[in-house]
C-alpha cells in the first residue's frame, strides 16, 4: 500500500503477468482450437480411470470390430486388439504415457540447451566455437537415425527416450538461444548490469533469458508436437515404451498386422496421436501470431 | 569460393570422424550383445567368447577403431554380421532404392509446396493464404506412420487399388512406389509451402512490385517476371535441407511398407548391433547432410548475388 501512496505503480507479480500474456491466445482462433485440443487430451489423461470403460490390459474378445459387445457387458466402442484389449481404453491410458514423457523430454532438452546457448551467445569466442561445433555434429545427423541408434543400443524405456530426445534436441535449442542472445547482449540493460558488476551467469539468467522467452515458448510448443511424433514413431518401430502398458505408436504397429481382418482398428490410435500433434502445432501457430502482433 | 569449399570439406571430414567415434563408443557399451545377436540367445558364454575372440572383438577398442578407419578410407567397409556379406554389397543397392524413392517424393513435394506457397503468398491473409496455411499445419501434424496407416486402410483395404507392401520382389514396380511417395509428400510439402509463402509474401511488399503494379503491368506478368524470381531463392535452400529430413522419413516409410532401402537397412543394422553396417550408414548420412547443406549455400550465393562468402 505504501507503494501506491507514494505514487509508484505496484509491480505485478511475474506469475500474474505470465497468465495475462498467455491469455492473449484468445485473440487467435487457430490458437484457441489448438489449446482446446491439448486441454482435451490433458483432461483425458488426468481422468483416465474414470473415462476408460475397461482396464487397459484386461483381455477379452480378440479383434472385435468397433461397437461390438464385450463378454461381461460393456461395449468395445473402437474394437479390440489381438489379445482382446479394448482399444478405446488403451488410447485413453496411452495419453498418460505421451503427456508424461513428451513434456518431460522437452523440458530436459531445454534445461540442457538453454545454458549452452546462453554461454555460446554471451561469452562468444572459444566457448562458442566448441559448443557450435558439437551442435553442428549432432545436427548434421538425421534425427531419427540418431534416436534409433541410441535407443537400440541403450534399450527401450521411458528414461532412455528422455535421454535420447535431450541429446538430439538440445543442439537445436542451443542454436535458437544463441541467436537470440547475440541480439540481446548489446542491449543497454545488459551493459547496465555489467557496469553494476553482476556475475555473467546472473546477467544471462536474469537479464537476458526472460527477454528471449517469446520465441522460446513458440519453439517449445512446436518441439512438443515433434517429440510426440518421435515417441509415437519409436513405438511404431518397436523401440518405444515396453509392453504391456499402452503406447500409441506401439498400438498402431500391432493393430496394423491385423488390417486384413479390420483395417479400421489401427486407424483410431493414429487419429489420437495426429490430433495431439495438431493441437500443439496450432497452439504454436496461434502464439506466434499473437506475439508478432505487437 | 574455393576457400569456402575447402573449409566445408574439412568440416565434413572432421564431422565424419567425430560421428564415427561416437557411434563406435556407443556400441562399445554392450559388446557381448553382438555375439548374442549373431549366435542366438541360447548359446553359452564360452561360445560367445570364442566368436568374439576370433572376430577380434577382444582387441582394445582404439585398435579396432583404427583398423576400421584404415580400411574405411581405402573403401573396405568391413563385413556385415547381419547379412554375412561385405557391407558395400548391401549398402549401395539399398541406397539406390532410397535414391529413387526420395527423388520422386522430393519432386512432388517441391512441386506442390512451391505452387501452393506462391499462390498463398500472392495475397497475404487472403482466403487462399489461410487455406494453404491451415492445410500445411494439418498435414505436417500427421506422423508418417499414421498417414501410412490411413492411406493403406483406404487405398489398399477399402478401394483395393494399390498393393499394401512395396517389397519389389518381382522386379521394380512403379505401382508399389505410390503409397510410400504419398506418405513422404504429405509430411514434407507443408514445410516447403510455408517457406515459399513467407518468401513470396515478403517480395510482394517490396517497392519494385508496387512499381510494376502501378505502371499497369498485367498481374500475371508481375508475378511471373518480377515476383517469382526473387521469391524462389529462399525455398531453394529449404528444399535442399529437406533432403536431410527425408532421410529420417524414409526409415518409417520403408519399415511400414517393407521397401528395401537405406532406411530399413539402417533400422535392421541398429537392431542387430551390426557395427560396421551402422558406421557405413552413419557416414553416408553425414555425407548427404553436409553435401546438401554445402550445395544449398553455393546455390544460394549463385541465385542471390547480394550474398558473398568471405
Amino acid at each position: 500500500m505504501t507503494d501506491q501512496a507514494a505514487g509508484i505503480p505496484r509491480r505485478e507479480s511475474s506469475l500474474l503477468r505470465f497468465v495475462r500474456g498467455a491469455a492473449l491466445i484468445r485473440e487467435s482462433w487457430v490458437g484457441m482450437i489448438g489449446f482446446a485440443i491439448v486441454l482435451f487430451w490433458v483432461l483425458v489423461a488426468v481422468f483416465a480411470p474414470l473415462l476408460a470403460p475397461f482396464p487397459p490390459n484386461q483381455t477379452g474378445l480378440p479383434l472385435s470390430p468397433p461397437g461390438a459387445a464385450g463378454m461381461t457387458g460393456g461395449v468395445y466402442w473402437l474394437g479390440t486388439d489381438q489379445l482382446g484389449r479394448d482399444t478405446l481404453s488403451r488410447i485413453i491410458y496411452g495419453s498418460r504415457q505421451v503427456l508424461l514423457y513428451a513434456p518431460l523430454a522437452t523440458l530436459c532438452a531445454y534445461l540442457v540447451g538453454i545454458p549452452m546457448g546462453l554461454a555460446a551467445g554471451y561469452r562468444r569466442g572459444l566457448t562458442d566455437d566448441i559448443l557450435s561445433f558439437i551442435s553442428n555434429v549432432i545436427l548434421s545427423f538425421p534425427v531419427l537415425v540418431l534416436y534409433i541408434i541410441i535407443i537400440a543400443t541403450i534399450g527401450a524405456s521411458g528414461t532412455n527416450i528422455v535421454i535420447a530426445v535431450t541429446f538430439a534436441s538440445a543442439p537445436g535449442i542451443m542454436r535458437i538461444v544463441r541467436g537470440l542472445v547475440l541480439d540481446l547482449r548489446n542491449r543497454e540493460y545488459v551493459f547496465a548490469a555489467e557496469t553494476r558488476g553482476e556475475s555473467p551467469w546472473r546477467i544471462m539468467l536474469v537479464e537476458i533469458l526472460p527477454n528471449a522467452r517469446g520465441p522460446l515458448i513458440v519453439d517449445a510448443c512446436l518441439r512438443l508436437g515433434y517429440v510426440v511424433i518421435t515417441i509415437g514413431t519409436l513405438g511404431f518401430l518397436g523401440l518405444g515404451l515396453p509392453p504391456p502398458d499402452p503406447d500409441w505408436g506401439g498400438m498402431v504397429s500391432e493393430l496394423r498386422q491385423f488390417a486384413i481382418v479390420d483395417p479400421l482398428l489401427a486407424v483410431f490410435p493414429c487419429i489420437a496421436i495426429s490430433s495431439l500433434v495438431l493441437g500443439f502445432n496450432l497452439l504454436a501457430d496461434g502464439l506466434r501470431e499473437v506475439s508478432l502482433r505487437d | 569460393m574455393l576457400i569456402f569449399m575447402v573449409r566445408r570439406f574439412g568440416t565434413m571430414i572432421l564431422t565424419m570422424l567425430v560421428v564415427s567415434i561416437l557411434v563406435f563408443l556407443l556400441l562399445e557399451i554392450n559388446v557381448e550383445g553382438v555375439a548374442i545377436k549373431v549366435l542366438g540367445p541360447y548359446t553359452s558364454v564360452e561360445q560367445r567368447n570364442l566368436w568374439l575372440e576370433r572376430n577380434g572383438y577382444f582387441d582394445p577398442a582404439i585398435l579396432r577403431y583404427l583398423r576400421w578407419l584404415g580400411n574405411f578410407v581405402i573403401g573396405d567397409f568391413g563385413n556385415s554380421v547381419r547379412f554375412k556379406v561385405p557391407v558395400s554389397d548391401v549398402l549401395w543397392p539399398r541406397l539406390a532404392n532410397t535414391g529413387i524413392l526420395g527423388a520422386v517424393a522430393l519432386f512432388f513435394a517441391s512441386l506442390i509446396g512451391l505452387t501452393l506457397g506462391v499462390i498463398a503468398g500472392m495475397r497475404e491473409g487472403g482466403g487462399h493464404d489461410r487455406g494453404v496455411s491451415v492445410s500445411a499445419i494439418l498435414t505436417t501434424s500427421v506422423p508418417e506412420f499414421a498417414s501410412a496407416t490411413f492411406l493403406a486402410s483406404f487405398f489398399v483395404f477399402y478401394l483395393q487399388w494399390l498393393p499394401g507392401t512395396s517389397g519389389m520382389i518381382d522386379g521394380f514396380d512403379p505401382v508399389q512406389l505410390v503409397l510410400p511417395v504419398m506418405v513422404l509428400v504429405i509430411y514434407d510439402w507443408g514445410y516447403i509451402a510455408r517457406m515459399t509463402r513467407a518468401s513470396m509474401a515478403e517480395v510482394m511488399t517490396t517497392h519494385y512490385i508496387r512499381t510494376a503494379v502501378l505502371k499497369g503491368l498485367p498481374y500475371g506478368q508481375v508475378i511471373r517476371r518480377h515476383a517469382l524470381r526473387n521469391a524462389l531463392i529462399a525455398p531453394f535452400t529449404v528444399i535442399m535441407l529437406q533432403i536431410n529430413w527425408l532421410l529420417s522419413g524414409v526409415i518409417v516409410v520403408e519399415v511400414a511398407f517393407a521397401y528395401k532401402g537405406f532406411g530399413a537397412l539402417l533400422y535392421e543394422a541398429s537392431l542387430n548391433q551390426d557395427i560396421y553396417l551402422i558406421e557405413a550408414c552413419a557416414m553416408v548420412a553425414v555425407f548427404v547432410a553436409v553435401m546438401t547443406q554445402t550445395l544449398a549455400d553455393i546455390g544460394y550465393t549463385y541465385l542471390n548475388p547480394r550474398i558473398r562468402f568471405s
